[in-house]
């Protein structure tokens, strides 16, 4: 266990080493920088604020610059926004975690129970109607499914507020606070889990399928076990155990924010300011948070492999 | 003796894309107690089926019991609720299969899967059922019971797996153990020793097996009554003694001539001709007409019927229909 971690670590550094050159020469050898697009600049002016941000330096040594400062725990200064990009990361990301905590809470808990009942029930009219729905559901695009809600649940009913995080111009606290961030992200909320319902019900129909074909499954029922200690003991824990793989790509869509979402709902999250800052050219905000982004999905994987083994007895590590 | 298990006119039938499939037609034996009834027969004849029908384990909406009624102490098991079979299945009646490797579930320690039962119908605590278990794990023949406990499927053996799966059958004292081909996926040295075993618990206890298999060596090792299964049907059955030196259907000969012998030297082993006919084809005929060397006009038009021959032994076969006059 221990050998397999050190090595593991090592591999990590490795390809997130590679991972930051890639970055970093994609962002810097792009035509065009922060500096280019402000038409209300002279040309002696652009030269002299290249000069101070170090953007006439050759690539390489702008690249060792960034990456010694990485190391110190400074992951650049935001051009746009002229503050830090880790400070701007704390802004931000923990708006989107909320959103994407509670409806990746929501999807996985919906997904597994639907995916057991109908699999169970496979081929009723149950099970037909869940298949249906559930292609329906992933056929339609986010933004019409957002639209299309924000249209009927905000506008016609006016039960939700169609976007924001708060109401304009409320400085409500504690427990009202509360109520009112609820109360704006339910319909991200709703839209962000209906599109990540479909194919994890899919995923989890079948594997239960699967599972409930072995013969251990046989066994279970022969000792004359009741059919929900068969289902949710015998069979989910089996069917679980392949899903362990997608909780490493949780982990940077948790924190990652979701562009398309938070642009439809007005949310201020990470999401957004990626957008925006892809308007500005604000590469140093756009580098740090796809470095970001990367450092994730190599814990992620790695913290799916370890929880493998915690959750399966035949993998040794 | 009184018989336990009554079985009558049951059958079973699957819903396949082809067609229905009649995969037990109308089979009727019975199984006394202490009696050790053997079903023989190939792949596919509805040895297994027979069992599962009888475990009520049989699953819609693929498949079905059709007919019939399996009495058990006087309960008719098709017509149990389904709570009340629970309580007779791992109980009362218990079963072991085929594949051990695969029988035990991979994510759960063999102590919790042993206890299961216990706890569930025997009603004990975690620590009766515990002790219980250990208990069971030694009997089975099993050194280290403890360290067992805590173990995996995965690091046993295949021959202690099957050895754990028959300390679960006999967990809870069944009246009537049913093993499907308990021993096909084990080697030769440890089919004997899985034999011994269930032979040594029968005798101890008084319960009653019903042993599916294909191997007719089993056959002569452990059963009291055979009972010859082809197509879905029982074309003979009798006493073991009296089949095994008597055997009148022509398919239970053409099995006993392709049994190999010790010390026979043979260039070839005999086997029956052709294949055993797709149960969706099946039209009224004698099902082994035409892998038959004795084949008439009447076999291939008429089913034959069970009839007693005679001490004991019933045949499916248009040879000994005294209403056809055969010469």
């Amino acid at each position: 266990m221990s050998t397999y971690l050190t090595k593991r670590m090592l591999y990590m550094l490795i390809i997130l080493f590679a991972a930051s050159l890639l970055i970093f020469c994609l962002y810097a050898l792009t035509p065009g920088d922060f500096i280019t697009g402000n038409i209300k600049l002279t040309a002696e002016r652009k030269a002299e604020l290249r000069e101070i941000y170090g953007l006439n330096k050759p690539v390489l040594e702008r690249y060792g610059t960034w990456m010694n400062n990485a190391f110190h725990g400074d992951f650049g200064y935001s051009l746009a926004q002229q503050k830090p990009v880790l400070q701007l990361f704390g802004d931000y990301i923990w708006n989107s975690f909320l959103l994407a905590a509670v409806s990746t809470f929501l999807t996985w808990l919906i997904a597994v129970i639907i995916g057991v009942i109908s699999a169970y029930k496979q081929y009723s009219w149950f099970d037909t109607l869940v298949m249906i729905a559930i292609f329906a559901a992933m056929s339609l695009p986010s933004f019409f499914i957002g639209l299309f809600l924000i249209k009927i649940l905000a506008v016609d009913l006016k039960w939700l507020p169609p976007g924001g995080m708060m109401t304009t111009g409320s400085n409500a606290t504690g427990f009202a606070y509360f109520k009112e961030v609820v109360h704006h992200m339910t319909l991200p909320v709703i839209v962000m889990t209906l599109l990540g319902l479909g194919s994890l019900t899919r995923y989890f129909r079948s594997n239960m399928i699967d599972v409930l074909k072995q013969d251990y499954i046989r066994t279970a029922r022969a000792k004359g076990l009741k059919e929900r200690k068969v289902l949710f003991t015998h069979a989910l824990r089996n069917a679980l155990l392949p899903a362990i793989t997608l909780v490493g790509f949780e982990l940077p869509a948790l924190f990652g924010g979701s562009i398309i979402i938070e642009q439809i709902f007005n949310w201020p999250g990470i999401g957004q300011l990626y957008m925006k800052s892809f308007g500005l050219r604000d590469y140093p905000l756009l580098m740090g948070f796809t470095m970001f982004l990367a450092i994730l999905t190599v814990i992620g994987t790695l913290l799916s492999d370890i929880l493998y083994r915690v959750a399966d007895p035949r993998v040794r590590l | 003796m009184e018989p336990l298990m009554n079985i009558d006119r049951l059958s079973t039938v699957f819903f396949t894309e082809d067609g229905k499939v009649t995969a037990v037609d109308e089979v009727s034996f019975s199984i006394r107690e202490g009696e050790t009834v053997c079903i023989v027969g190939e792949s596919g004849c509805g040895k297994s089926v027979t069992a599962m029908s009888i475990m009520g384990l049989v699953e819609e909406p693929g498949g079905k019991i059709s007919g019939g009624s399996i009495d058990f102490r006087g309960e008719d098991l098709l017509r149990l609720d389904k709570n009340t079979l629970r309580s007779i299945r791992g109980n009362e009646i218990a079963m072991i299969f085929q594949e051990p490797m695969s029988s035990l579930n991979p994510v759960m320690r063999i102590g919790e899967q042993i206890m299961e039962p216990l706890l569930v119908h025997l009603r004990m605590n975690k620590k009766q059922a515990r002790a219980r278990a250990i208990e069971l794990i030694t009997q089975v023949g099993i050194s280290r019971p403890e360290q067992i406990m805590g173990s995996y499927p995965h690091e046993l053996s295949g021959g202690m797996l099957q050895r754990i799966m028959i300390a679960i059958a006999i967990s809870c004292g069944p009246k009537l153990l049913i093993a499907d081909e308990p021993t096909t996926a084990l080697d030769v040295t440890i089919q004997a020793q899985i034999l011994d075993l269930l032979r040594g618990f029968k005798e101890n206890s008084g319960m009653s097996i019903l042993l599916i298999t294909h191997d007719l060596g089993v056959v002569a090792e452990m059963a009291d009554y055979v009972i010859v299964m082809y197509s879905g049907q029982i074309v003979e059955e009798g006493g073991v003694v009296e089949l095994f030196q008597n055997p009148k259907h022509p398919y239970t000969r053409g099995l006993l001539k392709s049994k190999p012998v010790m010390g026979q030297r043979l260039e070839e082993l005999y086997s029956i001709p052709g294949q055993v006919p797709s149960p969706l084809a099946l039209e009224p005929s004698c099902y082994f007409h035409d892998r038959c060397g004795h084949c008439m006009d009447v076999c291939r038009t008429r089913q034959p019927q069970l009839q007693e021959t005679g001490s004991g032994q019933k045949v499916a076969c248009w040879l000994y229909e005294e209403a056809e006059v055969y010469v």
